[in-house]
């Protein structure tokens, strides 16, 4: 069934869909919306789950990690500096191997302020041991939490899924809403994994560990993540076949044969899409690759799709202060192993809101082929929106 | 009400340091709770109890949480149970006077006024002790510890006071050198369909500077002489639960312990007006509950 939703109800009847038992959240602009649809869904009895209103993101984080350790499905979401307060918790989801699924609104982190979108906030969380899923449409935003708890199912280990505050947040869009019944037969009940408090099988969960074990039960979060990008193909393909929507952790379009290939996360894929066509009509060939899986990072996908063309433009929507994009440092990494690479330009575009609209993407493409005229790369990225300013 | 524990719930030969009452109240509230129980320790002397490795000394269900959350994880945990139709598993939450009045008070004031059934101890050593004898909101005015060096320039905070404006369903402050009472104490506390908060004083040889020996006797010498009044509030009603006619001299009190070493004469008539004052308010609130 169609129906009109931004990014935010798209996650909360996605998150519904699913089925949790205990959700526990804290309101924080943008996220907000979500948590105060499934309030009502719990409420109204159209979701048999308990809603736990907390005094933090940090004791929100804390409470799904507590439901889910008695082996319960769970749901919480936020953004920008509720994810930062989240963050020890964050580690502790992931350590403990609980399949919880947190939905993002993005947000940039303080200071200063911003209520908007861009990167910052989910990036701070990259290297923790969750995976994440870059929705660019509020269709995404839905599709991808199904997805979700059932890869976080299989593999063990938590699931955000990050849509771009307000651009898919609070933009409405027609959204295919999978039946329950279906969601049901794609999404299998709640089954506990081995970590539970369970007064018949006593154990300690979470304690102290020394140098001895710690690097053992931290390689193992390690290949449970690589094992992931596998089983995300499978449920991927799993999807697809049963809701006729595809999901990979690389989309390309246009890529085959193209001159430069532009690199996106997140909403700002149709941008890309609509400056790649203008830019193509005057002759040339820009193709585009949208990462929708980041953690763990498609690092042969990447490879794969960007090997064959000359130039790639990354463009970044978080700060990467002090180094570059994170986006395009995993380029980077991915194109390294290759005798002939092609060569990475790094932009970053859309902070703390700001419009990354067709224009910038065409803006970003002349500055690359600009450069990639000279074969000239420069150290660091090219804020390519950014106004004049003084140091 | 059982002496023995059989099977152990907590087991022996554990590493806390020697005369430690923390383990004596740990030991009381699961022999009382028994085995249908999972134990939260944070960061801190009870993490001990939770265990090394693969090892652990508890014979229930364990949690490691933050040294800030216990409280938030508590409300989880018994959300999670209550969702599978296990409202009968205790939920204890084991946390000293840093995790619970300064880091943890924000978790635990939520989890208390959103009214979860969970039984929290506050296992009060008054101060830091696992770090190595810090002060924290439980350290009393005047006392040593290693970032007090001349004395606490100010008081204990009052967290029972503070629980108790909240409405918890069932509070009581206890003492490891009255084990009876406190086991009553726990066993009412587990019977509270929501909330239950036990403040329980746990003198520290270590950290208090005085002989492992000693340390019930010193936790008994805190009762006797109002330093440590012994309480119950049940839906807001409060009581003592041990009325202290003759009390014996605070100064026996101070002077037993290293930390209270360098007390001035100004500091120590504060610290005994204050003991006066605290246990003649819970007397005359007695009284007007009555």
């Amino acid at each position: 069934m169609k129906y009109a939703l931004d990014g935010n109800k798209a996650i909360a009847y996605g998150a519904r869909l699913a089925r949790p038992k205990v959700v526990a959240a804290y309101p924080i602009t943008p996220q907000t919306p979500i948590v105060e649809e499934l309030a009502v869904d719990i409420a109204a009895g159209r979701l048999d789950a308990s809603y736990i209103a907390v005094e933090s993101e940090h004791s929100a984080l804390s409470a799904v990690v507590g439901a889910a350790i008695t082996g319960v499905r769970v749901f919480t979401a936020t953004a920008g500096a509720g994810l930062a307060l989240m963050h020890e918790i964050v580690g502790v989801a992931a350590g403990n191997r609980l399949p919880v699924v947190m939905g993002i609104s993005n947000r940039s982190l303080p200071s200063p302020w911003s209520l908007q979108a861009d990167h910052s906030d989910s990036m701070a969380e990259r290297d923790m041991g969750w995976l994440q899923l870059y929705a660019a449409s509020a269709q995404e935003s839905l599709d991808l939490i199904i997805l979700g708890y059932a890869l976080a199912e299989e593999v063990r280990l938590p699931v955000m899924i990050c849509q771009d505050g307000f651009f898919v947040s609070h933009a409405t869009s027609v959204v295919d809403v999978p039946e329950q019944e279906a969601v049901d037969a794609f999404l299998p009940s709640f089954e506990p994994g081995e970590v539970v408090l369970d007064p018949d099988n006593p154990m300690t969960i979470n304690q102290l560990n020394s140098a001895s074990t710690f690097t053992e039960l931290k390689y193992r979060q390690q290949k449970a993540l690589e094992n992931a990008l596998g089983v995300f193909q499978e449920v991927g393909a799993k999807y697809d076949s049963q809701f006729g929507r595809k999901y990979s952790p690389v989309q390309c379009v246009n890529c085959e044969g193209a001159d430069m290939i532009l690199v996106t996360l997140g909403s700002c894929f149709g941008a890309a899409v609509e400056a790649a066509a203008s830019m193509n009509k005057e002759g040339m060939k820009v193709g585009i690759a949208k990462i929708t899986l980041f953690r763990p990072f498609p690092y042969a996908a990447v490879r794969d799709a960007l090997a064959g063309t000359g130039c790639v433009a990354v463009v970044d929507r978080s700060w990467g202060l002090g180094s570059e994009g994170p986006l395009s440092l995993e380029v980077k990494t991915a194109l390294y192993p290759l005798q002939q690479r092609p060569a990475v330009y790094s932009f970053i575009a859309g902070l703390g809101g700001r419009d990354l609209h067709a224009g910038t993407f065409m803006q970003t493409v002349r500055k690359a082929r600009e450069l990639d005229a000279i074969k000239q790369i420069p150290t660091g990225s090219i804020w390519v929106d950014c106004k004049e300013v003084t140091a | 009400m059982t002496t023995l524990e059989k099977p152990k719930l907590l087991s022996s030969g554990l590493t806390t340091c020697a005369g430690c009452l923390m383990e004596l109240v740990a030991r009381t509230a699961l022999r009382v709770l028994g085995r249908n129980t999972v134990v939260l320790t944070p960061p801190s002397c009870s993490a001990i109890l939770t265990g090394y490795g693969d090892e652990t000394g508890l014979g229930v269900p364990g949690f490691q949480s933050n040294l800030e959350n216990i409280a938030a994880y508590c409300s989880g945990i018994q959300t999670g149970f209550h969702v599978q139709g296990r409202d009968d598993i205790h939920i204890l939450a084991f946390a000293g006077d840093g995790g619970t009045m300064d880091i943890g008070l924000q978790a635990l004031s939520a989890a208390i006024e959103r009214r979860h059934r969970f039984i929290y101890i506050c296992y009060d050593n008054e101060a830091y002790m696992n770090t190595g004898i810090q002060r924290s909101g439980g350290t009393p005015l005047g006392a040593w510890t290693t970032t007090t060096p001349a004395g606490a320039l100010v008081g204990k905070k009052n967290i029972v006071g503070m629980l108790l404006a909240q409405g918890i369903p069932y509070l009581a402050t206890a003492s490891a050198g009255h084990v009876k009472d406190l086991e009553k104490k726990v066993a009412k506390a587990a019977k509270i369909d929501g909330p239950s908060y036990l403040h329980v004083l746990t003198p520290c040889a270590t950290g208090w500077r005085f002989p492992a020996k000693e340390s019930v006797n010193v936790a008994k010498l805190a009762v006797e002489s109002r330093v440590w009044p012994l309480l119950e509030s049940v839906n807001g009603k409060l009581r003592l639960t041990k009325e202290i006619r003759k009390p014996r001299a605070v100064e026996e009190y101070f002077d037993c312990q290293g930390r209270f070493r360098n007390l001035d004469a100004a500091t120590r008539h504060e610290l005994a007006v204050s003991i006066d004052d605290n246990y003649n308010v819970l007397l005359q609130t007695q009284e007007l509950q009555k």
